[in-house]
C-alpha cells in the first residue's frame, strides 16, 4: 500500500537573501513564500480525497497532463514541482562554465558552451508570455503515452533545449529528462528587472546557475537510463 | 519590386497622466506598461511586418508561416494595449461610473446585474494561467454579450470573427506586480474603479446598432 504522499514547501537549499544582489530577498520572499507556497496549498486541497490522494508528484503531473487536455490539479502539482527544481539550479556565486562530461555533451550536441547559451538565451526571451525554457536530456522513456508527437529514437540520447508554456515542464513528454530550467514568469523577474526579461536571463546565466546540480542531475538521468 | 509604404506602427498617447489611475494602479506601473511593454510589442511588430514584407516579396512560403507566431503575439499586444489604455480614466474624468444606456441594460439582461458581471469577469480573471487577458465583447451575429478569456497576447478575435472588444483587463503579472504582487484578485477588484464604461458604451452603441 502507499503512503499518501505528502506536497510541503520545501525550501530554497540557500538563504532567502542569498542570491542579492542578482535576485534580490524581496523576490524570493514572494516567488517562493507566496506564489510556491500558494501552489503546494492549492494541490494538496485539490488532491485529498481524490484518486489522485497517494500518488507521488511526478505521477500527478503525468496524469493530470492528460495529453494537454489539462485536469485542474495539473497547473499546482507542476508549478510544485517547477519551483522545487528551479530553486536547485542556483547556488550563490554560481554561474561560469560547466565541466566534466557535462560540457562535453554540451561541446558535442551544441557545437559550443557559447553556442548552447545563445540557444538557451533564447528559447527563454522568446517565450510567450508565461513560461519555462530547459536543457534536458533527451531519451525515450515511460511507455510514453502521453506524448503529442511520438518521440523518435533517433534523436535520443543527446542534449536538448526546449521551452514550454505556463506550467508545462517537460516531463508530460515522456522523452526528456531536465537537467536546467529558468523561470520566465514575469513574478521570478519582474520586482528586480521589471520588462528587462533578457537581463534576467543573461544574468541567470552568468552568476545563478548551480552546474554542480546541473551535473549530478545528468549523471542521474544516465544511472536510470542504463536501469531500464 | 514592391512599391507600396509599410505601416509604420507608433506607440499612441495616452489619454491621462501616467499618475492619474491612483491609487488603483500606480503612476510607475503605467508608465512602465505603457513606455517599455506597448512599445515593445509594437517594435517587434513592426519588424515581423517588415520580415513578412521581404518573404512575401521573395515568395518565401516557409518564412512567412514562420513569422505568423510573432505577428500574433506582437500584434495582439499592441492592439489589446491600444484598446485596455482606453478603457481607463481618472475617477475624476467618470472612471468607475457604472455604465448607463443600452449598455447598462443589456449588462442586466445578459448577466443579471452590474455586480454580477464584474464578479463573473473577476473569477475568470483570476483563474486563467500564466498571462493573459478576460475581456467582455459583443457578439454582433447572436447580438449578445460575452465574457471570454485569451492567453497571452492573443486579442479577443481569436475566439470568434463576430466578437467586437468591449472591454479588456490586463492580467499579465506585469500590468500589476509592482504594486499588488501575487494578489491578482485585489487587483481585478480595484481596477473597476478606474474603468471608463463610457468608451465601452460608444463601442457598444456603435456595433450594435
Amino acid at each position: 500500500p502507499k503512503v499518501n504522499a505528502k506536497f510541503e514547501l520545501k525550501p530554497p537549499p540557500y538563504p532567502l537573501n542569498a542570491l542579492e544582489p542578482v535576485m534580490s530577498q524581496q523576490t524570493l520572499e514572494f516567488h517562493w513564500g507566496k506564489h510556491h507556497k500558494t501552489y503546494v496549498e492549492n494541490l494538496k486541497k485539490q488532491v485529498v480525497g481524490t484518486e489522485l490522494d497517494g500518488k507521488t508528484l511526478e505521477e500527478i503531473i503525468v496524469t493530470s497532463y492528460n495529453k494537454g487536455d489539462i485536469l485542474p490539479p495539473f497547473n499546482n502539482a507542476a508549478q510544485v514541482w517547477n519551483h522545487d527544481f528551479f530553486w536547485e539550479c542556483m547556488k550563490p556565486g554560481g554561474g561560469g562554465e560547466p565541466s566534466g562530461e557535462l560540457l562535453e555533451l554540451i561541446e558535442r550536441d551544441f557545437g559550443s558552451f557559447e553556442k548552447f547559451l545563445a540557444e538557451f538565451k533564447a528559447a527563454a526571451a522568446t517565450q510567450f508570455g508565461s513560461g519555462w525554457a530547459w536543457l534536458a536530456y533527451r531519451a525515450s522513456k515511460f511507455d510514453a503515452e502521453n506524448a503529442e508527437n511520438p518521440p523518435s529514437p533517433d534523436e535520443d540520447n543527446k542534449l536538448v533545449v526546449i521551452k514550454s508554456p505556463n506550467a508545462v515542464n517537460p516531463l508530460v513528454w515522456g522523452c526528456y529528462y531536465p537537467l536546467l530550467t529558468i523561470d520566465v514568469w514575469e513574478h521570478a523577474y519582474y520586482l528586480d528587472f521589471q520588462n528587462r526579461r533578457p537581463d534576467y536571463i543573461s544574468v541567470f546565466m552568468d552568476k545563478l546557475v548551480s552546474w554542480d546540480a546541473v551535473s549530478s542531475r545528468l549523471e542521474e538521468a544516465k544511472a536510470l537510463i542504463t536501469s531500464t | 519590386m514592391h512599391s507600396r509604404g509599410l505601416h509604420v506602427y507608433t506607440l499612441p498617447d495616452l489619454d491621462y497622466d501616467y499618475g492619474a489611475l491612483e491609487p488603483a494602479i500606480s503612476g510607475e506601473i503605467m508608465q512602465l506598461h505603457h513606455q517599455k511593454h506597448h512599445q515593445t510589442y509594437i517594435t517587434n511588430y513592426n519588424k515581423a511586418l517588415e520580415q513578412l514584407d521581404a518573404a512575401v516579396a521573395k515568395a518565401d512560403s516557409s518564412t512567412v508561416v514562420k513569422l505568423q507566431n510573432a505577428i500574433k503575439f506582437n500584434g495582439g499586444g499592441h492592439i489589446n494595449h491600444s484598446i485596455f489604455w482606453k478603457n481607463l480614466a481618472p475617477v475624476r474624468e467618470g472612471g468607475g461610473e457604472p455604465p448607463k444606456g443600452s449598455l447598462g441594460w443589456a449588462i442586466d439582461t445578459h448577466f443579471g446585474s452590474f455586480d454580477a458581471l464584474i464578479q463573473k469577469v473577476n473569477a475568470e480573471g483570476a483563474a486563467l494561467q500564466g498571462s493573459g487577458w478576460v475581456w467582455l465583447g459583443l457578439d454582433k451575429e447572436l447580438k449578445r454579450l460575452v465574457v471570454e478569456t485569451t492567453a497571452n497576447q492573443d486579442p479577443l478575435v481569436t475566439k470568434g470573427p463576430n466578437l467586437v472588444p468591449l472591454l479588456g483587463v490586463d492580467v499579465w503579472e506585469h500590468a500589476y506586480y509592482l504594486q499588488y504582487k501575487n494578489v491578482r484578485p485585489d487587483y481585478l477588484k480595484n481596477i473597476w474603479k478606474v474603468i471608463n464604461w463610457k468608451y465601452a458604451s460608444e463601442v457598444y452603441e456603435k456595433e450594435s446598432s
